[in-house]
């Protein structure tokens, strides 16, 4: 996996072993605290004798600053129990949820209002705008908990409409205004207090298509200028694939792979994935530092392309270069791909082989 | 929720039969052994004084001991409200009347624009011409005074019941006991406790038009959407945050139906507290009037409550209906609080030119319009000329429907009722028929129907007075049982129980009859009229209006005009029962069939239904359950509007309990009130588990 690349220091956020199970005594299938996958299938089977519902299973990830990490699945696979748990809105029934080193299962109610208050922002999918207040109300309602004063928070709260293109509808109420305008509302009241770590749950599935796909764009664009570290829930896996630096794929409580998005493409952990990544074009997704080769010596950097360049803007380069292209970091060569290399990925991708390595 | 018993029809016993034919087996049993020993035995049906428990005494011996320990507690209280509640009354009549209804007025221009502003105008002016400002003042500076302590009351106690479960747990079959209590009987014990005079009121109305706050917060807290919640915890809020800065304004709207209905429960209870005549209010006006049998005036007066209870409807409606408003932090002071200048100014003014004018203060005796003589007499001149028509429904309702039900045909059909003496051949006959209808039923339906038919033909037979006790019991009890669960079961057993031991029975069948017959024929003819009005859009626009005023009314007024052209009994008293309680039918009716998804209907449709083939197959089947709970509801009117039918004259509970208002007998009007609240409630669980088991039938 991926998480070994990075060094420890940089995880803002991650979770061990974390476990929600639903019904009359969840705390039962964990007395002796250890769960390796073994045990696992046992406490599945004593769980459906004694009708719990197991919401979350053994979760386990990191979340590294200023990545946006996106948990995908479809209805039930527990995704947003994951995300409320990592917020304790949901208490979890046992495990570690550690937020910059600091477990926050044990932090005392106060701490933890504390902690919502400076390091944590959330979106949600029915945007879950108060009512009875304005746009402008809205967004200033973090700070205005916190005791900051009416100047100073509506100052704020004004600089965050301005980020999210809603000046001129201070005044409004939510019901006055569109799905994607209230989701602009609810993005800029998530970020009014300055964040550290940033949820959004499933935050655009409210919206029709084309508003949906603005706002990918929209919060593509902002955290280019925030770098916040994101935890992103989503259903829909075109989203993921377009927004994650890296995805957790969940299904029935549990995490099946974690990658980027072109391993879970190319590299599909088991037929679940597989089944999604079907229909994706894989010319979307692939990027040339997914399967990029060593440079050869000397090879011009001029026409140097980045690594994140996708193979359906390779192409058109390829096609009126007759050698290799370069690809470059913005300092150097590192590396370079051949039309020959572009076959081979595109092939290995579709019969799910191992690529490139 | 009440469980839903599983299906007993599956296991027969060792007869054959299955568990529930054969309980009702048994019911018929214990009816025909009870009825042929009644003769030899009169305590079958006449429950022997000797045997009752003495619980209306053991009350008035706590009561005593209560009041004696902790009047001066309560007196003191009296005391402490006696004085905000005067500095209300003193101001409204000292204010001129020109300046109340401009304030009113504003008010009602903010909430619903030009046409509530004129309207309210209108009905304001109307109690000033007609010369009962003086009394309206009264009654609203009750309301005014008692809204508040309502709605305080019902705000903490739904909060505390939300927040907490163990609050809950009381606080639900509380609610359950206050909403079926007859309003009559909350009177007796503040009555006692805080001394005669206007706070009795004000005391009873804040408690008696608290529950609907409360019910209201409750429900509003639960039904915030939980991002809402989420986004507030989120945001960093504590605990007291949470609920004062998200949960309660998210659930404003509901909150605000709350007050809207606190606002005319609160109203109704001021009206009928003026029973106890302390205070000079509108209600009073009426009452008195309708004693001394001076209809027109009553009439008059009565317009007057009926014009308050619509003004504060609708202003509180539209004002809940008003979504927030924004403050624009630019717009100046004025232009801010324009509305609440406009009020103040148009006050002052018309203050500072009554000094000048002092028609517009108090407004001068000979310019009033008080037509009561002239109404007098076009009522004398309808009952003289239309005397025999109305004589004739009277009494052709009496002798063919009230009186067969209450004492059976057995004593009813006399020469003088029926003009023939009940023979055995006429009995025959009547066995035979009713033999004849149960059949029919059993074969179209199932056997089910067939036990009802039979049902309804012996008390029609016998009379609510002549089924003896121990029948009447089993057959609710087994009812309640097959319908709603054991715990269901249970209660009918303790309520009749209860009635039965401390000596009720005979008043409690005899509002069990007045308000069977009534809620039977509103019950009917309230369905049918749904049933009109789902099909129809202009018959639903035209009954909209009608039900909303008919709804808004204080029980008191519904008496005026059928005492006009009846005079006082049972008859009347039948009258003003269905004219409350028609309207839950009509719209429980119409509103369950118009919200069958139209797919269905279609579908049907498609299949070449006829229209009356979709009313009964489709339509009527599946509204069903809807039309259950406007059943629940047309009980539950009916049973309210009875107790205030006591006036009229009718006899049972609703009189048991006026009388020992009267007399200040603290322990009967327990008893009696107790009765009348068990009957509602058994009632109404029965009634709730039937429609939710149909419900889960249909898989809704």
């Amino acid at each position: 996996m991926t998480q070994t690349e990075q060094s420890s220091q940089d995880v803002k956020l991650s979770c061990r072993h974390l476990w929600k199970v639903y019904g009359e005594n969840p705390k039962q299938f964990f007395s002796n605290g250890a769960t390796t996958k073994e045990d696992r299938e046992k406490i599945y089977a004593r769980m459906l004798e004694t009708s719990h519902i197991g919401a979350a299973c053994d979760v386990s990830f990191d979340v590294h600053v200023s990545e946006i990490f996106v948990i995908m699945g479809l209805s039930g696979s527990g995704k947003s129990t994951v995300v409320r748990c990592l917020s304790r809105l949901v208490e979890p029934t046992v495990g570690e949820v550690l937020f910059d080193n600091i477990d926050l299962l044990k932090v005392s109610e106060n701490e933890l209002i504390d902690m919502r208050r400076h390091k944590m922002g959330m979106v949600f999918q029915n945007f879950g705008l108060l009512p009875h207040q304005t746009v402008l109300e809205n967004v200033a309602f973090p700070l205005r908990v916190q005791g900051t004063s009416k100047a100073k928070r509506n100052q704020r709260a004004r600089e965050m409409i301005e980020l999210v293109g809603l000046q001129g509808r201070e005044h409004a109420f939510p019901r006055e205004l569109s799905g994607g305008q209230q989701q602009r509302v609810g993005i800029a009241r998530s970020l009014a207090v300055e964040p550290e770590v940033w949820f959004l749950d499933e935050p655009f599935s409210a919206l029709d298509p084309l508003i949906r796909r603005q706002m990918q764009d929209e919060f593509l664009r902002l955290q280019k200028m925030l770098h916040k570290t994101i935890v992103f829930i989503t259903h829909d896996f075109l989203e993921a694939l377009r927004v994650a630096d890296r995805i957790a794929i969940m299904k029935e409580g549990e995490v099946v792979q974690i990658g980027t998005p072109a391993d879970v493409v190319m590299r599909p952990a088991d037929a679940y994935v597989t089944e999604f990544t079907k229909d994706v074009p894989r010319v979307k997704v692939i990027k040339v530092e997914d399967f990029m080769r060593p440079p050869a010596e000397g090879l011009s950097e001029s026409a140097a392309i980045s690594g994140d360049t996708t193979l359906e803007e390779l192409l058109p380069r390829l096609a009126k270069s007759a050698g290799p292209v370069a690809v470059s970091n913005g300092a150097q060569v590192i590396g370079q791909v051949t039309a020959q290399d572009v076959v081979t990925a595109l092939a290995s991708a579709e019969t799910g082989d191992t690529a490139g390595s | 929720m009440n469980t839903i018993p599983t299906d007993i029809d599956a296991q027969p016993n060792r007869f054959g039969l299955p568990a529930d034919a054969a309980a009702w087996l048994a019911v018929g049993v214990i009816m025909v052994v009870t009825l042929a020993l009644r003769g030899q035995h009169a305590w079958l049906i006449n429950y022997p004084k000797e045997w009752v428990i003495p619980v209306a005494d053991w009350v008035n011996v706590f009561m005593a001991w209560f009041i004696e320990a902790f009047r001066w507690l309560f007196r003191a209280m009296s005391w402490l409200i006696s004085w905000p509640m005067e500095a209300i009354r003193i101001t409204l009549q000292w204010l001129p009347w020109s300046a109340t209804i401009s304030v009113i007025v504003t008010v009602a221009y903010i909430a619903g624009g030009w046409r509530l502003a004129l309207f309210s105008a209108l009905a304001l002016f109307y109690m000033v011409v007609v010369g009962y400002w003086p009394e309206s003042v009264a009654t609203l500076s009750l309301v005014a005074m008692s809204v508040p302590l309502s709605l305080c009351l019902g705000l903490f106690v739904g909060i505390a019941a939300f927040t907490w479960r163990s609050v809950d747990r009381v606080v639900q079959p509380t609610l359950d006991l206050m909403q079926t209590f007859p309003t009559f009987a909350y009177l007796i014990p503040i009555l006692f406790l805080f001394g005669f005079g206007p706070v009795v009121g004000l005391i009873a109305s804040a408690i008696y038009a608290a529950p609907p706050m409360v019910r209201n917060v409750i429900l509003g807290l639960q039904r915030v959407a939980p991002e809402i919640i989420e986004s507030g915890q989120m945001s960093g809020t504590n605990s007291r945050q949470l609920l004062w800065l998200v949960r309660i304004p998210s659930a404003m709207p509901t909150i605000m139906i709350g007050v809207n209905q606190t606002i005319m429960a609160a109203l109704s209870m001021v009206i009928i507290a003026s029973v106890i005549g302390s205070s000079a209010d509108i209600g009073w006006e009426v009452l008195s009037m309708m004693r001394k049998a001076l209809f027109g005036q009553s009439f008059l007066a009565g317009i007057v409550i009926a014009l308050l209870a619509m003004v504060m409807d609708r202003i509180s409606r539209e004002l809940a209906h008003r979504g927030p408003v924004d403050h624009d932090a630019q717009a100046s002071w004025l232009t801010r609080y324009r509305y609440l200048v406009i009020a103040i100014g148009a006050g002052v003014g018309f203050v500072v030119l009554a000094q000048f004018f002092p028609a517009l203060g108090a407004y001068p005796k000979e310019w009033t319009f008080y037509p009561a003589e002239q109404l007098n007499q076009g009522v004398n001149y309808v009952i003289r000329e239309y005397g025999s028509t109305l004589d004739a429904i009277k009494n052709n309702t009496l002798f063919y429907f009230l009186l067969p039900v209450r004492v059976g045909l057995e004593n009813t059909v006399k020469p003088f009722t029926w003009g023939f003496d009940l023979t055995s051949t006429f009995i025959a006959f009547y066995a035979a028929g009713v033999a004849l209808a149960a059949v029919l039923a059993g074969w179209q339906w199932n056997w089910r129907a067939s036990v009802v038919v039979i049902i309804l033909g012996l008390i029609y037979y016998y009379g609510t007075n002549g089924i003896p006790w121990a029948a009447f019991i089993a057959m609710t009890v087994v009812l309640a049982y097959q319908v709603g669960g054991w715990q269901t079961g249970l209660l009918a057993l303790l309520g009749f129980g209860f009635i039965l031991t401390t000596g009720t029975w005979v008043p409690a069948m005899r509002s069990v009859y007045l308000c069977g017959a009534a809620v039977l024929i509103s019950f009917i003819g309230g369905s049918a009229l749904g049933v009109w009005a789902a099909r129809s859009d202009r018959v639903s626009a035209f009954l909209r209006p009608i039900n909303d005023t008919l709804q808004t009314m204080p029980l008191f007024v519904f008496l005026i005009p059928v005492i006009m052209f009846f005079q006082v009994g049972d008859f009347p008293a039948l009258l003003a029962i269905i004219m409350y309680a028609i309207v839950p039918a009509i719209r429980y009716t119409e509103h369950g069939i118009r919200s069958i998804p139209a797919h269905i209907v279609e579908a049907a449709r498609a299949q070449g239904c006829t229209k009356r083939q979709i009313l009964w197959n489709v339509q009527l089947p599946l509204a069903l359950p809807e039309i259950m709970m406007g059943l629940n509801q047309t009980i539950m009117f009916g049973m309210a509007m009875l107790v205030v039918a006591a006036l009229v004259g009718t006899k049972g509970l609703g009189q048991a309990v006026y009388l020992a208002l009267n007399t200040g007998n603290v322990g009967e009007g327990f008893i009696a009130g107790m009765s009348m609240a068990l009957i509602a409630m058994i009632a109404d669980r029965i009634t709730q588990a039937w429609s939710s088991q149909k419900k889960a039938e249909l898989g809704l």
